[in-house]
C-alpha cells in the first residue's frame, strides 16, 4: 500500500496554474496569480491532508509567472504545512519569479503590531470614560461657554452683526410657522375626534372641551413646536456649524480674534428664545382650534359652547408652563445642534452623520425634558 | 544692520491624543519683512507647525515665540490682541458664506475698531482695489472664480494692516497664471507695507518667486534654514528630492 503511494502522481488545476503532485514533490507550471491562489492553496492542503508527508519541495522552474497574490499564498501554504510537522522547501524558479519571492515574501513586509485585544469590561468602561470625557463634559462646557456669551452679549450692542437676529428669526421661526400649525391643527383634531365616541357614551360630550384644552396648551402645543424646530433647525444649526468646521470658517473667526460661539451661536440662541414662545402659542390656538372643529363637526359643540367652557376652564398656569418649556426647548435645540456642529470632523461626511446625531438628540432631549417640566408643573 | 525676528521657534515637538508624534524638533526663526517659506512634503508637520504658530494648538513642548510675545504664557485676552497683528489666509480661504466680499474684509474692522461705517466701507474698497478685486465686493464666496476666492482671502487677511501675514498653501488650486498674480500680490504687500509673510506652499515655481528664506521640515524635524540658494545646494536628501523636479532629464 506504502509502495503503491510512493509512485503515485496527481495532477491539480487551478485555472492557468498546473500543479503536479509525486511524492514529497510538487511542481508548479502555468501562472500563478490572484485568480489561481485561492483554489490552489485550498486544493494543495486538502491533497496534503489525506497524502501525510514529512517533507515537500515546492519547485517553480516551470512556473511562468507569479504575482504579489500568488507569493502570499505560496508562503501560507508552506506555513501551515509546517505547522503540521512537514519541513517545506521553495526551489527553483526564473530570475523574475525569485525578485518576486523577494519582494512580496510575508516576513520581508513590514508587519503590523498585533494589537492588545482588551476584555469586554475594559472595552466597556473605555466606552464609558470617552462618552462622560467627549460628550458629556464637553456638552456642559459649551452650555456654560453659551451662557456665558449670551449674558455678555446683550452689553454689547456694538459688535453685533446687524440684521443676523432678524435673519435668525425667519430661518428658525417665520419658516416653520406653517408646519407647527398645521400638524397641531390635525392633532388637536384627531384627539377630539377620538375620545368623541367615549364621551358621548357617557353623555359627558362638554370635556371634550376640557380635554384638548388642557392636552394642548400643557402638553401637546409646546411638544409639537418643540420637535418640529429641533428637527428643522437643530439639524440647520449642526450642518452649518459642521461646514464652517471643515472649511476652516471657525479658525478663521479665532485668528480674527473672534469667538465662534458668540458669532455664529449667540444669534440663533436670541432668534430662538425669542420666535419658540411665539411658535407654542400659535401651536396652541392650531391644536384647540382642531378640536374646536371637531367637536362642532361631531359632538355638536358650537364654537360658542366651547368658547365659554375654554374660558372657565383656561388659566395662567397653562400658559406659563407653555412659555417656560418654549425657552428650555429652544436652549436644548440650540445647544445640542451646535454642540454636534462643533463636534464634527472628516468632512461631508462627518457633517452629514453629526446632523443626524443632532436632530435625534435635540428630540430625546426635548421629550425628557417635556416629562421633567411635566412632573414640576403637575 | 541684521533685521529682527518676529518668530521664534525653538524645539518645538507636538503629540496627537494618539501619542502619535507630529513634530519632534522644529526650530527656525522668520525675520521682519521677509517670506519665509515652510516647506516639507506631505505629513511632514507643516499645516502642525502653522497652527502652533497661530495659537490654534497649544504649545506642548519646545518655545514659540510670535511678535516678541512668548505662546505658551498668554492668556486669552493677550492671544486676541496678538491675533489683530496677524492676517491668516487659509487654504480654502475660509470666507463666510453668508456675507459678501465687502461684509467679510469689513467683519474684522468692524468687531475690533470703533471706525464710523463710510470709513470702513472706503478701506474695504481700497483693500479689495488692493488685490484688484473692487468690482465684485457685493457677490457672495459662492459667486467667485477660484482666484478671485484667494484674493478676497487674501484682502480680508490683511483688512487690519497686520504686521505679520500667515499663508497656508495659497496657491493650491490655482492654474500657473493666477499663481503667479498671487505670487506678485504677496511680494507687492510684502514691498509696499513691509508686511512679513510666513508661507506653507508646494509650487516650486511659486517658492522661487517669493521665498526670502526657506524652513524644510522632514518627518517632524526642521533639517534646513536658508536661504534658496542655499537650499538648491543643499545635500539634505529631502530637500534634493523635492527640488528634482527642477532639474532637467
Amino acid at each position: 500500500m506504502s509502495d503503491n503511494r510512493q509512485h503515485k502522481r496527481s495532477l491539480l488545476q487551478a485555472g492557468k496554474l498546473s500543479c503536479g503532485l509525486s511524492d514529497g514533490r510538487a511542481d508548479l507550471s502555468g501562472r500563478l496569480t490572484i485568480a489561481e491562489a485561492g483554489v490552489f492553496s485550498t486544493s494543495l492542503m486538502r491533497h496534503l491532508a489525506v497524502q501525510k508527508q514529512a517533507q515537500l519541495e515546492i519547485n517553480l522552474d516551470a512556473l511562468d509567472y507569479i504575482d504579489s497574490a500568488g507569493v502570499i499564498a505560496l508562503f501560507h501554504v508552506s506555513k501551515q504545512l509546517q505547522h503540521t510537522g512537514v519541513r517545506v522547501a521553495i526551489t527553483g524558479g526564473s530570475d523574475s519569479i525569485m525578485k518576486k519571492l523577494e519582494l512580496f515574501r510575508p516576513d520581508t513586509l513590514p508587519q503590523a503590531d498585533t494589537p492588545i485585544t482588551p476584555g469586554f469590561y475594559d472595552r466597556l468602561g473605555g466606552k464609558v470614560r470617552n462618552f462622560i470625557k467627549e460628550y458629556v463634559f464637553e456638552y456642559v462646557i459649551l452650555a456654560a461657554n453659551i451662557f456665558y456669551w449670551s449674558v455678555s452679549d446683550v452689553f454689547k450692542k456694538k459688535t453685533r452683526r446687524e440684521g443676523e437676529f432678524l435673519n435668525q428669526t425667519i430661518h428658525i421661526g417665520v419658516n416653520a410657522v406653517l408646519i407647527i400649525v398645521f400638524l397641531s391643527f390635525i392633532i388637536g383634531f384627531v384627539m377630539a375626534l377620538q375620545s368623541a365616541d367615549h364621551l358621548r357614551a357617557f353623555g359627558a360630550n362638554l370635556f371634550v372641551v376640557d380635554l384638548v384644552m388642557i392636552a394642548v396648551t400643557s402638553q401637546l402645543g409646546p411638544l409639537i413646536a418643540g420637535i418640529m424646530v429641533a428637527g428643522r433647525s437643530g439639524a440647520a444649526i449642526a450642518a452649518e456649524i459642521g461646514t464652517m468646521k471643515v472649511t476652516s470658517e471657525l479658525d478663521a473667526l479665532k485668528t480674527m480674534g473672534l469667538d465662534p460661539v458668540r458669532f455664529v451661536v449667540i444669534p440663533k440662541l436670541y432668534a430662538c428664545l425669542f420666535t419658540m414662545p411665539v411658535l407654542v402659542l400659535m401651536s396652541d390656538v392650531a391644536g384647540v382650534l382642531g378640536g374646536a372643529f371637531a367637536s362642532y363637526q361631531y359632538l355638536g359643540i358650537t364654537p360658542e359652547v366651547f368658547l365659554n367652557r375654554a374660558e372657565e376652564i383656561m388659566t395662567n398656569k397653562n400658559l406659563i408652563t407653555g412659555f417656560v418649556k418654549s425657552q428650555v426647548y429652544a436652549s436644548i435645540i440650540v445647544l445640542t445642534g451646535s454642540f454636534f456642529g462643533f463636534k464634527v470632523i472628516r468632512g461631508a461626511e462627518g457633517v452629514g452623520k453629526m446632523t443626524t446625531t443632532a436632530v435625534v438628540v435635540a428630540i430625546t432631549l426635548v421629550m425628557l425634558a417635556d416629562s421633567i417640566l411635566m412632573v414640576i408643573f403637575y | 544692520m541684521e533685521a529682527e525676528n518676529v518668530i521664534e521657534v525653538r524645539r518645538l515637538g507636538a503629540i496627537l491624543d494618539n501619542d502619535d508624534v507630529v513634530l519632534s524638533d522644529v526650530s527656525f526663526t522668520a525675520r521682519k519683512g521677509e517670506v519665509t517659506v515652510i516647506l516639507g512634503i506631505s505629513g511632514a508637520g507643516k499645516t502642525t507647525v502653522l497652527r502652533h504658530l497661530l495659537g490654534l494648538y497649544p504649545v506642548q513642548q519646545g518655545f514659540v515665540s510670535v511678535l516678541g510675545r512668548n505662546l505658551a504664557e498668554l492668556n486669552e485676552d493677550e492671544q486676541i490682541d496678538l491675533y489683530l497683528q496677524m492676517g491668516v489666509f487659509f487654504q480654502e480661504c475660509a470666507l463666510m458664506n453668508s456675507l459678501t466680499v465687502e461684509e467679510n474684509v469689513a467683519l474684522p474692522l468692524e468687531q475690533h475698531t470703533d471706525l464710523p461705517k463710510p470709513l470702513i466701507r472706503d478701506i474695504v474698497k481700497m483693500k479689495l482695489g488692493l488685490v484688484n478685486l473692487d468690482h465684485a465686493g457685493h457677490l457672495y464666496p459662492s459667486q467667485l472664480s477660484g482666484g478671485m476666492m484667494k484674493r478676497a482671502a487674501l484682502a480680508r487677511a490683511i483688512a487690519m494692516d497686520p504686521p505679520i501675514l500667515f499663508c497656508d498653501e495659497p496657491g493650491s488650486g490655482l492654474d500657473p497664471v493666477s499663481l503667479k498674480a498671487l505670487d506678485q500680490l504677496i511680494l507687492n504687500l510684502k514691498n509696499q507695507l513691509g508686511i512679513t509673510v510666513i508661507m506653507i506652499t508646494h509650487e516650486v515655481l511659486s517658492i522661487m518667486r517669493v521665498a526670502d528664506k526657506i524652513v524644510f521640515i522632514d518627518k517632524g524635524l526642521s533639517v534646513f534654514e536658508g536661504s534658496i540658494k542655499e537650499a538648491l545646494q543643499s545635500e539634505v536628501p529631502a530637500i534634493k528630492d523635492f527640488f528634482s523636479v527642477l532639474v532637467k532629464d
